[in-house]
């Protein structure tokens, strides 16, 4: 499933890949898909393993937040967990 | 422009703020609205939270095709199956692709038996398999919609760039505008507006689905993945109806634009072209909503390089499966006579049964939560 949980840029290496946190998990992406800079504290839209386009800081910041209670939310067993399958759309 | 100020801050799932977006849907509308999300990710959203049932019944959602596995025709499995049964070879896909069973059997128990079948997490990692395997032929099964085409361009890319002659792609990608209009274009489709898929547009922005909303007279909202998001985007649409506008809106503005990512859209247009025909499980033959590898390719090309084992013979579902009804909106999961007996997520008889993302497989996991959806 698509999630659109946005992610922070940790790292820029030199072959255009940046290390990026999702909610406290960190995984690298490759930035060939982005045509504008990107900068270590920016936020960015991920998709298997590719960032897909930059976010601004205030929206990403709300989205999180959101996706935070959803989280919480599943804690609390208000919503049941799933299979964790993502598919590739 | 819609009235309701969404307060950020409080989050895209604030109890209030969802009952208040249900109440305002509930004042409005007046008649019956079928709404097609297209996106699978859609689907699971409004399955999951329940969004039915906090919904008027006046509102009707109607699960459309995207969902690049279910919509995957048995012969392209079985194409996959004999890439991955060549000796010497690695075949690598993507999401709940392995468990598709194909004329005679699936990946995941190809795998069982032996074959080298990997599902990866990212098409990434492809490149890095077919460097660690220089005296194995890599095959990738690419399937996707807009969203993911412009990744495999990047695969392609840099396959050309790091010399990898091991390495070739079984290009599956599908367009989005070309299947709702295989499905509006009939003119038996019971569809009023139209959520968009978010993920799509992000890469192509929203400017492709201005001629549906102009040729069907059908509002198209393109909303983000929350329920919130959801549930104003379906407000949208309503207010669309009532002033009897049919337009294209974007609710998901903090990550999509008119024109999207024109880099990922360079891309795809370097490396892929359109085919003239693809057969869309479920749906049949859809001109020009498919992409292949341009002829400058060819030698990364699958398909062309071992056309020989190729299997070419098209196959339809069981005659009893009514999944193309569902994706017009003229059939509910639950009218289907083999839905939850024959044909069960674990044996998929039609393609809406295949995915988690499928509508027959959301309603047999949530369908307990969603009996008002029973009603076609």
């Amino acid at each position: 499933m698509c999630l659109s949980i946005p992610s922070r840029v940790v790292e820029i290496d030199e072959n255009n890949y940046a290390t990026v946190d999702t909610m406290g998990v960190k995984r690298k992406v490759t930035l060939d898909l982005i045509a504008e800079e990107v900068n270590v504290g920016d936020y960015v839209l991920i998709h298997v393993g590719f960032a897909m386009n930059k976010i601004s800081k205030e929206h990403a910041e709300d989205s999180i937040a959101a996706y935070n209670e959803i989280a919480e939310a599943m804690r609390d067993g208000e919503i049941s967990d799933e299979e964790g399958n993502s598919n590739y759309v | 422009m819609s009235e309701v100020e969404v307060d950020l801050i409080e989050g895209f799932r604030n109890p209030e703020h969802m009952k208040a977006l249900a109440a305002l849907i509930k004042k409005e509308c007046t008649s019956k609205i079928n709404i097609m999300e297209v996106c699978g990710g859609h689907t699971h959203t409004i399955m999951k939270f329940g969004l039915s049932q906090i919904l008027p019944d006046f509102i009707e959602f109607v699960h459309g095709p995207g969902c690049p596995v279910c919509i995957m025709p048995k012969e392209r499995i079985d194409h996959a199956i004999a890439l991955a049964s060549m000796p010497n070879t690695i075949l690598a896909t993507l999401g709940d692709m392995i468990r598709v069973p194909g004329s005679k059997t699936s990946l995941q128990k190809l795998r069982a038996e032996g074959k080298d079948i990997r599902s990866l997490y990212s098409p990434l990692d492809v490149i890095k398999i077919a460097k660690e395997n220089p005296d194995k032929n890599v095959v990738f099964f690419a399937i996707g919609f807009e969203t993911t085409t412009p990744m495999s361009a990047v695969l392609v890319q840099q396959a050309i760039e790091q010399n990898l002659s091991n390495i070739f792609f079984h290009i599956n990608h599908v367009t989005v505008p070309e299947a709702v209009d295989a499905i509006m274009s009939g003119g038996d489709a019971k569809i009023d507006a139209f959520l968009g898929p978010s993920h799509v547009s992000v890469i192509t922005g929203f400017k492709i689905y201005e001629p549906i909303a102009e040729t069907y007279h059908t509002p198209v909202v393109v909303s983000g993945f929350e329920p919130t998001d959801v549930m104003e985007s379906v407000l949208r649409i309503v207010r669309q109806m009532n002033e009897g506008k049919s337009v294209v809106e974007n609710e998901y503005a903090r990550a999509v634009s008119r024109e999207g990512n024109l880099k990922a859209q360079e891309l795809v247009d370097t490396y892929f072209e359109q085919r003239e025909h693809f057969r869309w499980r479920g749906i049949g033959d859809i001109p020009m909503s498919a992409l292949k590898l341009r002829p400058k390719f060819s030698a990364f090309d699958a398909e062309i390089v071992f056309d020989e084992i190729l299997p070419k013979t098209e196959l339809n579902d069981h005659k009893m499966c009514i999944c193309g009804d569902i994706l017009k909106g003229k059939a509910k999961p639950f009218d289907c006579k083999v839905f939850g007996k024959a044909c069960t997520p674990s044996n998929p008889m039609g393609s809406c049964m295949v995915s988690s993302e499928g509508a027959c497989a959301a309603y047999f996991k949530y369908g307990k939560l969603n009996l008002k959806g029973a009603k076609a």
